[in-house]
This record gives C-alpha cells, structure tokens and sequence, in this order.
C-alpha cells in the first residue's frame, strides 16, 4: 500500500490529469465491448461468452486493412464493418438456435465458438503475437495538459467512444429503430404480433454488439499485442463492469467502464499489488448493495 | 456386383508376404534399424498465447535431430521425436512426460517447458529415474539449489543469475556514468518477473551502490493494458528503468508507453527486448533500449552463428528464438555425449555429458560446457547492447565475463545456502 502516492497525486494538477486521462482510455474501451455484452443481454437475453473473439476479429482485420491500404480511417471501418457482418452471421446461423434452450447450451455454443475463433485467427494469421504499430498521424509527442501527460491517440480513442456512447443513447431513446428494439427486449412476442420481424431485430442487435466490440478491438490494435485468445481478458473485465452496471443498461456499462478505469489507474498509485483486487472487491460491493447493479432494473 | 473371394489369405497377398519376409531377412540391417530406434520424448507448450515457445523450441531441436540423424543416429540408433503438447500447464507438462516415457517408450525427455513446468517434469525425471534435459528454464535454482539435483537431469538454458549478474554490470556502468541514480521496474507479477528483477537489482546495487529503486510496478501476465502501468512510472519520474516483460506483453508495453514518450524520459532497460520474436514484431522500436542478448544471429559473431541462424530462416521462414538455440544445444550435446560413451543409453550418456565441453555457435569462445558439479550449461554467448529499428537490431554488444560471472556466482550460491 502507497496511500503518500496516492494522496500526492491529488494534490498534484498534473498527476491528476495524467491518471485521470489514463482511466478514461482503460474505461471507454472497456465500454465499447462491455455495451455490447449489454445489448445483447437487454435484448436477447443471452450473455455472449464469445463477445470477446468479436474484440479480437476487429484487430486483426484492423491490422489486415491497414497493413494493405495504409489507411487508418479504412482499417477502423474494416474492423467495425467486419465484426458485424461476422456477428450477424453467427447469430443467424448459430445463437439464433439456441434462444429456447437451457441456458448451458448457450453457454456451450458460445465456448465452441471462442474455441473455434481462436484456431481461426491461429490458422489466418499464425499463433505468433502481431503489432500492427501507431500510424504516422499519431506518431506525435503527447500533449500537456496542465503538466499532465496525454497522447493525442488516446483523446481520439476517448471521443469515439463518447461518440458512440451518445449515438447509440439517442438512438434508442428516441428514433423508431430504438423504439422497436426496446419493445422487442420487454416483450418479443407482441412486437412480432404487431408484423415485425424480430429475426431481423435480434440479428441487428448482436451485429451492433459485434461491431462495437470489433470498433474497440480496432481502435487498441495500435498499442495492444494481437494474439489468439486476446478477446479472454478484456471478456472478463467487461463482465464486472456489466455487473457493476447493471445488465441490460448501456448508462450503467458507460459508469461501469469510467469506474473501472479510474479504479485501476488511481489504484496502481496507491495499491500496487492489488489493483486487480480492487475491481473485484468493488464488485462485490456493489452486489451486496445493489444485487441489480448500479442502473439494473428490478426483475418483476 | 461384388466378386466373391475365397476365405483365407489370397495368392498376392501371401507373395507379398513372403517377398517382405525374404528382403527383410536378406537385409538384416533394415528390420535392426527399425528395432533399436530411439524414441526421444519432449514435453512443451505448443498452444495459447506462449505456442511460440514450443514451436521455435521444436524447430531448433529438429534442425539437429536431422543432423544426427543423418550421420547415424545416437549410436547407430535413428532418433524418433515425439513432442506432445502440455497446453503450458504444469501437471499437464508432469502427465504428458510420465506418458511419454511409460507408453510411448521413450527413453530420454527433452523437457522444453517454461519454468512453472519444468519443475514439475524435474519431479517426474527423479521418479522414473529417466535422462532428461531441460531445454527452456531458466530460473537457477533448478540446477543451483542442491535439494533439486539428480543425476539424470541437466540443463541446457540460460540461468537467471548468469544474464543478472551481467545486466547488473553492465547497467552500474552505464549508470555511473550517466548518474543514473533513480531507477523504477515494471516487470510481470509472477515467479521468472519477480526472481529476475530482484537478482538485477541486487546486482545493479552491487555495482553501483548509490542506486536507488523508487518505483515498482508488477502488472500481472498477459495483461492487456498496461496504461496505468505506464503513467505510474512517468509520474515517479524515474532516471532509468528495468523490465522483464517479454514476448507480446513487452511489445504491447513499448507500444502503449511509446506515445507517452517515455523512452526520451528515461534510459530503459528490458533484458528481453534482443530476440527476433519482439524485435521484429515492435512496429515503431525507439532507439537505445538496453538489452540482453537472447538469440541474435550477429552475436556471437561468427559465421557459425550466422549460418546457424540463416540455415534455420531458410527451414522455417522465421528467425530462431532463445529457446531454439537451448534447444539445439540439448541436442548437440546428446550427439557429442553419445559419441563420448558409444552408447545411447541414459546412464551412460549421463556420465558423459558431465563437465562435457563441444564446439557450439552459441558459445562465448565457441564452445560451451556442461558443468559437472550442478549439470547446467555454462560458456554460452551473454551480452548487453542498445537497439536500433532495423537489422541487425543490436549493432554492439558488450560482452559478459565469464570469469567474473562464475565467480560471483559462486558467492551467490554461497549467500543462498547452496554450497
């Protein structure tokens, strides 16, 4: 335990903006798969075991697409537009078998398939870690902020997430398309009774979870190593801030994210050897406060 | 329709037979052979996110196995590989190796573990009595700590204490020099992190007494943010730093600490930043990290450890790793041990390899040595050297003392409780 660092670091502007920046990078791309999860939670009612090879795919297509065109903007788009497309096919032709049934069967296909991902990724792109490198645009020194330390990479990766986080807000609270996803999540049976197919809903909504979770497997493929089996870890780190948050609530999985990322990086200052606890431990509060999670609904 | 046949062996397949039968006798050589192939058994890791060990452990071994192989065998006897797949985990690795020489019938194990699982084959050689080389542990007390010694096992890797007290020496100098007096470490939070760092440091303090460590981070392994990590250590403000991350999380490390500029910040020292596996992967490599030499084609520099490192480029279309040339060397001293003895017998090959000295491309002065009093490989190439973005990667490496590495050593195994 450092509780000096820690209370040092408050009473330091550039200490403050430094770790505070560092949490919010930790926490928004934690949001973009934990929303995912969420999603398709709130409306399938299936937790996705295998969300995080969708992480993983947006990666490696990311670092596919800029390694061929050289384009930062095109491999975020690949990777985006390739883990949906790949999210749609896997709902369709496999998870949409298995909505009925125990939910240890779809625990079972989803293992499968974090299994088969993994040996996909190892057979296309080989077992060996890869980098796909920091592209010249952002090759630049960090800014300072108040004293404090911030890379101008991660004010883009903080903006699209914040982006995404008010699109995907507004959109579901407000347009037509949200209006029906919403419906079908509280009761399917009426909205497909009113003419609408909610084949087509559920296959959208795990293509926008897949997506975003391959926007964030994109946006990291700069700075993080690509592996097969990258997807395990950040898969679990997403289930806390799931569960912190609430499932099913995209504002809970933002706050979720933010606190987690804040947890660890004020937590590295002042519990160095248990950082890691320290998420948990916050969990376990949480549960014991708030069995729902912070913005989870009551189940009736 | 289908044709009738009558029961019993028809007239082909019994000309067949008889023919076989007739050659094989003719040509007692061809069934002899056959019989007394060796069957070499080899435990390592050839999944997940450390396949990379097994694979490039496995093709270093081969390159020498076909060598023997081809000039005869272990005394006269072919060797067969057999490599199975331990998954990395240690009673995994334990029942793979029991399985290997129980069922499989092979009669020597090439133990090509990470640590965690080499001590658990280590257990396994003690209780089937079998000869076993441990190819890819470099943690010291495996060979140093006497409680661990028998006979039949030795090793052929790096040993922790070796690459430490060389990287100590060589970082006090650089230190002295530039008046690097603050220092911080970010290295992975389990046994190979913690045991290295704190022999570096010990050392570093050795050599350089004024040195103090103000800062330690220990992000777990695997880990796939290091951010915290990375702002934890600029806000220490530290004048040097040390890390024992390797593979993709080092890679993952110097492209996340990268656009926090933190190598203009300070001068780094990361002992496993010069093997192919990093140095090719790290997209944007800053110049003049400190590192010591895991396996680079250039150091030694001898045309033997070029043509080595060339000859295995052209095989496999990669570069060899650290674990390739620990593997080779198992294998080359097998073949000069074998020869030693006439024999491929495990006893016997035992006691020749004890004190056993061969020509190596990987050695200092062109050889290495079996030690005999705790059966680990000393004599090999150990250096430090700054990087640069492209080949040959590290242009100069200041070379380890030998002399100077085994005496401290022996005072470290005294201060242990060793000797």
């Amino acid at each position: 335990m450092d509780i000096d660092a820690l209370t040092g670091c408050f009473a330091s502007a550039a200490c403050l903006v430094t770790q505070t920046t560092s949490g919010l990078i930790i926490g928004m791309l934690l949001f973009l798969v934990a929303v995912g999860l969420t999603l398709i939670f709130g409306v399938l009612k299936v937790v996705n075991f295998s969300h995080g090879a969708f992480y993983m795919f947006g990666a490696y297509f990311a670092m596919t697409a800029y390694q061929l065109s050289g384009s930062f903007a095109l491999a975020m788009l690949c990777g985006a537009a390739g883990t949906a497309i790949l999210g749609l096919i896997f709902e369709r032709v496999f998870m949409s078998r298995v909505y009925g049934n125990d939910v240890l069967m779809q625990l079972l296909v989803c293992y499968a398939f974090v299994l088969i991902f993994d040996d996909v990724v190892k057979i296309v792109w080989g077992p060996e870690f890869r980098s796909m490198g920091m592209p010249t645009a952002f090759q630049i020194p960090p800014l300072f902020i108040a004293g404090g330390v911030v890379p101008p990479y991660y004010l883009l990766l903080i903006g699209v997430a914040l982006a995404v986080a008010a699109v995907l807000g507004f959109s579901l609270a407000r347009t037509r398309v949200g209006k029906v996803i919403r419906a079908a999540a509280h009761n399917p049976g009426m909205v497909s009774a009113l003419g609408i197919n909610t084949g087509l809903i559920y296959g959208g909504v795990f293509a926008l979870g897949g997506m975003l979770a391959g926007l964030a497997g994109a946006l990291a493929a700069p700075v993080r190593s690509l592996t097969p089996g990258m997807g395990f870890s950040v898969l679990i780190e997403s289930f806390i801030v799931t569960v912190i948050g609430g499932m099913g609530s995209i504002l809970g999985a933002l706050i979720g994210a933010l606190l987690i990322g804040l947890i660890r990086s004020f937590g590295s200052l002042g519990f160095p050897l248990f950082t890691e606890g320290l998420m948990y431990l916050f969990m376990v509060i949480v549960l014991v406060a708030r069995p729902t999670g912070l913005f989870g609904k009551e189940v009736a | 329709m289908t044709k009738s046949r009558k029961p019993g062996i028809s007239r082909r397949s019994a000309l067949a037979l008889m023919g076989g039968t007739a050659v094989t006798f003719a040509t007692p050589w061809v069934a002899g052979a056959q019989a007394k192939t060796i069957k070499v058994g080899m435990p390592t890791i050839l999944s997940g996110r450390v396949a990379q060990l097994g694979t490039s452990s496995r093709n270093g071994i081969m390159i020498e196995v076909d060598k023997v192989n081809a000039a005869g065998g272990l005394a006269g006897r072919p060797i067969e590989m057999v490599i199975r797949d331990s998954k990395g985990q240690p009673q995994e690795a334990a029942r793979v190796a029991r399985e290997l020489v129980n069922t499989d019938g092979c009669e020597i194990l090439i133990d090509a573990e990470a640590s965690s699982g080499a001590f658990a084959v280590h257990e396994v050689a003690r209780d089937l009595g079998v000869f076993c080389v441990h190819t890819n542990s470099e943690t010291s007390s495996l060979t140093a700590d006497p409680k661990q010694h028998i006979p039949n096992a030795f090793r052929t890797a790096r040993q922790g204490v070796h690459d430490s007290i060389v990287g100590g020496g060589y970082a006090a100098a650089i230190a002295k020099a530039k008046g690097l007096k603050k220092w911080a470490t970010c290295s992975p939070d389990y046994a190979y992190g913690r045991d290295t760092t704190g022999e570096f440091v010990y050392y570093l303090k050795q050599f350089a007494p004024d040195v103090e460590i103000i800062s330690e981070a220990w992000p777990k392994l695997f880990q796939p943010d290091y951010t915290e990590v990375v702002t934890k250590i600029l806000q220490a403000k530290p004048q040097a730093l040390y890390s024992a991350l390797w593979g993709g999380d080092l890679t993952s490390y110097i492209d996340q600490a990268n656009i926090y500029a933190l190598f203009t910040q300070m001068e780094v020292f990361a002992v496993n930043m010069a093997d192919y596996t990093a140095l090719t992967v790290v997209k944007n490599l800053p110049k003049g990290i400190h590192s010591g030499n895991r396996y680079i084609k250039t150091y030694p520099a001898t045309a033997e450890n070029a043509a080595w490192g060339d000859a295995y480029k052209a095989k496999f279309n990669e570069y060899p790793t650290n674990w390739s040339w620990e593997n080779a060397t198992a294998m080359m001293l097998i073949a000069a041990a074998s020869k030693k003895a006439n024999s491929a017998d495990g006893k016997k090959l035992a006691e020749a390899m004890k004190g056993l000295t061969i020509k190596s491309p990987f050695g200092a002065d062109g050889t290495v040595t079996m030690r005999a009093e705790d059966h680990t490989l000393i004599g090999y190439a150990i250096g430090w050297g700054t990087t640069i973005p492209v080949e040959p990667y590290v242009p100069e490496v200041k070379s380890g003392d030998w002399k100077q590495i085994l005496a401290l050593e022996a005072e470290w195994k005294k201060t242990k409780g060793y000797t």
